[in-house]
């Protein structure tokens, strides 16, 4: 699918090796006889945020769960920092440094927001035979984590329930951004925010980038995407058909990919 | 909401606490039972004696013990109604094995093992074979005291032995044995609960699974462990029981289900899981065996004593509605 007569050259020339932290090479996938995702190829630089848009069915989401360790590909493979991936759970891609903030922000309401930036990789003390959860350390390096990125700081002792939808983003991104993760995968980051937090939760996502992470960002916004990335990747009914610099694209250029209106 | 924000900057902490219903949801079960201690000693003096004080906390051990078992399995968002089946499995099952010649270390450990097993096949059940968790402990509430009367013949066993008779009428001070194990059970489940990684995940799950998953945390092997737990306590409960009525009934126990999850309503747990203590389910179980002891102090017919259950346990759920 990829030589369906492009008009241009090719928008979007292939990086050196090194600079790509992921290489999705002909991944296929389908969920029974939907064809999910059909011989995508893409690629996401290092230290850049690459948009991955798209309409509802897309198949945008379903690829980032395969490069999250949630889905396996049928077909193709997909390499990471260098060497191809073999996840068989979120937690492998986790270990092998992909983090992802989830659309519902995986948090849990109840627990303070220390709890939630540590949940399931929580700092322990060996006491004999039992390990007992080594709360101020915890706390400690939540409130560092918290401070660096957050503008809004929340209070790493409350509870995530009484922070508003922007704080909740933010501990859901500093969660992601610590523990040295080479890639944050953001599916809507700002979909549920109002324009204030839009613009904070945006400034974090530009400082993850500053800070060296890769950011695959997934977004409906095409304002966003084009203030905030550094390449866009379209993708329609499963294919990815097109992929620019996003300095040499425009708004009109990314919807007509979209729609279909203009092959590639 | 935004009322409450107004008034937290208009008034100190104290007596924003006092107007803040969510105040009183939290502390239902401490603030009930100092009520009920003022009541009854008002009543009849003899309430609040060494004497009297020191059979409460007696008669409070076994439904501690058990409250704090429901308060895992409850901070899951799951229920346990065959904690109480699982006791009197246990118990028969202690009988047996001691009316065998078993010795009674071997005795205890088949309680345990039959309490822990009701556990397993009910975790397995709910988490593996994605059952409601309220139809398979109703089942294993049937099956298990099936089981209890079929092992018993229906016959209770009269269990004479002098380290259980000490374990259940010895103290230090007014405190008594049975009741320090409860304590000593209670501080080992806060812990867990609090300080460990276990307990996060315990809470994490019945706060929200998905949450829990996405972060790598295996929420069947966490219910599953919560489900054991609340078993194996079940198990100890019976040693307790066995050693206070100094027989092993397969008697059903219904009321010791029902004050069990009384007892962590009353104190604060969610009955949606994600939220809870140790310490307020333990207050709540000393509340509903404060409140049988006083009304039989009173003189009250035992037959008012599950109507006066049921409406304190009716009011605390009421009072959760407004937990912050």
């Amino acid at each position: 699918m990829k030589d369906n007569g492009m008009p241009t050259p090719d928008p979007t020339p292939r990086p050196s090796a090194e600079d790509v932290i992921v290489d999705v090479d002909n991944v296929s996938l389908s969920f029974g006889s939907v064809r999910a995702l059909v011989e995508v190829s893409l690629h996401v630089r290092a230290g850049e945020i690459t948009a991955l848009v798209g309409d509802n069915g897309a198949g945008k989401s379903t690829l980032v769960r395969c490069i999250a360790g949630i889905h396996r590909a049928d077909e193709g493979h997909i390499t990471f920092d260098g060497s191809k991936t073999d996840f068989h759970s979120p937690e492998d891609a986790r270990e092998a440094g992909i983090e992802t903030v989830h659309q519902n922000l995986a948090l849990v309401e109840d627990l303070t927001v220390w709890q939630n930036l540590f949940l399931n990789r929580e700092i322990v003390r060996r006491i004999g035979p039992i390990a007992i959860l080594d709360r101020r350390a915890m706390q400690a390096r939540a409130e560092e984590m918290v401070s660096t990125l957050a503008v809004n700081v929340p209070a790493v002792r409350s509870r995530v329930r009484r922070l508003s939808g922007g704080q909740r983003q933010a501990v859901s991104i500093c969660r992601a951004a610590g523990f040295s993760s080479k890639l944050v995968i953001m599916d809507e980051p700002t979909a549920a925010l109002g324009v204030q937090e839009t613009a904070r939760v945006e400034e974090l996502i530009l400082r993850l980038r500053d800070e060296g992470h890769a950011v695959l960002l997934i977004s409906h916004n095409f304002a966003q995407v084009l203030r905030l990335s550094d390449q866009v990747w379209v993708m329609r009914a499963g294919r990815c058909v097109g992929g620019r610099r996003t300095s040499a694209t425009t708004g009109e250029e990314i919807v007509a990919l979209i729609t279909g209106a203009l092959a590639a | 909401m935004a009322q409450a924000t107004v008034a937290a900057r208009e008034t100190p902490a104290w007596s924003r606490n006092l107007r803040d219903v969510g105040f009183w949801a939290e502390w239902a079960a401490l603030v009930g039972l100092i009520v009920l201690v003022v009541i009854f000693q008002i009543a009849n003096p003899t309430f609040l004696s060494t004497g009297n004080v020191q059979s409460m906390l007696v008669a409070a051990a076994i439904l501690i013990i058990l409250s704090v078992g429901q308060t895992f399995v409850i901070a899951t968002a799951g229920i346990d109604l065959s904690i109480a089946s699982a006791m009197t499995l246990a118990a028969v099952s202690f009988g047996q094995a001691f009316s065998r010649g078993w010795g009674l270390l071997a005795s205890c450990v088949a309680a345990l093992v039959a309490g822990t097993v009701v556990g397993v096949v009910n975790g397995v059940l709910i988490a593996r074979g994605k059952i409601t968790d309220f139809i398979v402990t109703l089942g294993t509430l049937s099956a298990a005291s099936g089981a209890a009367l079929i092992l018993a013949d229906g016959k209770p066993v009269t269990v004479i032995n002098s380290t259980l008779l000490r374990l259940s009428s010895g103290s230090i001070g007014i405190f008594g044995y049975t009741f320090l194990i409860a304590v000593a059970v209670a501080v080992v489940a806060h812990v867990t609960l609090f300080h460990t990684r276990f307990g996060t995940h315990v809470l994490a799950t019945g706060g929200s699974p998905d949450a829990a998953t996405a972060t790598g945390i295996s929420t069947p092997r966490i219910k599953i462990a919560v489900y054991m737990l609340s078993g194996v306590l079940a198990g100890l409960a019976a040693i307790l029981l066995v050693a206070r009525v100094g027989s092993a009934e397969p008697a059903a126990n219904t009321a010791f289900l029902l004050n069990s999850v009384a007892a962590v309503v009353l104190g604060g747990v969610s009955l949606f899981g994600g939220r809870g203590t140790i310490v307020g389910p333990v207050i709540g179980a000393l509340l509903l065996t404060a409140l049988v002891n006083g009304l039989t102090l009173l003189g009250v017919s035992q037959y008012y004593q599950p109507l006066a259950v049921g409406i304190v346990v009716v009011l605390a759920a009421l009072l959760t509605r407004f937990q912050r």
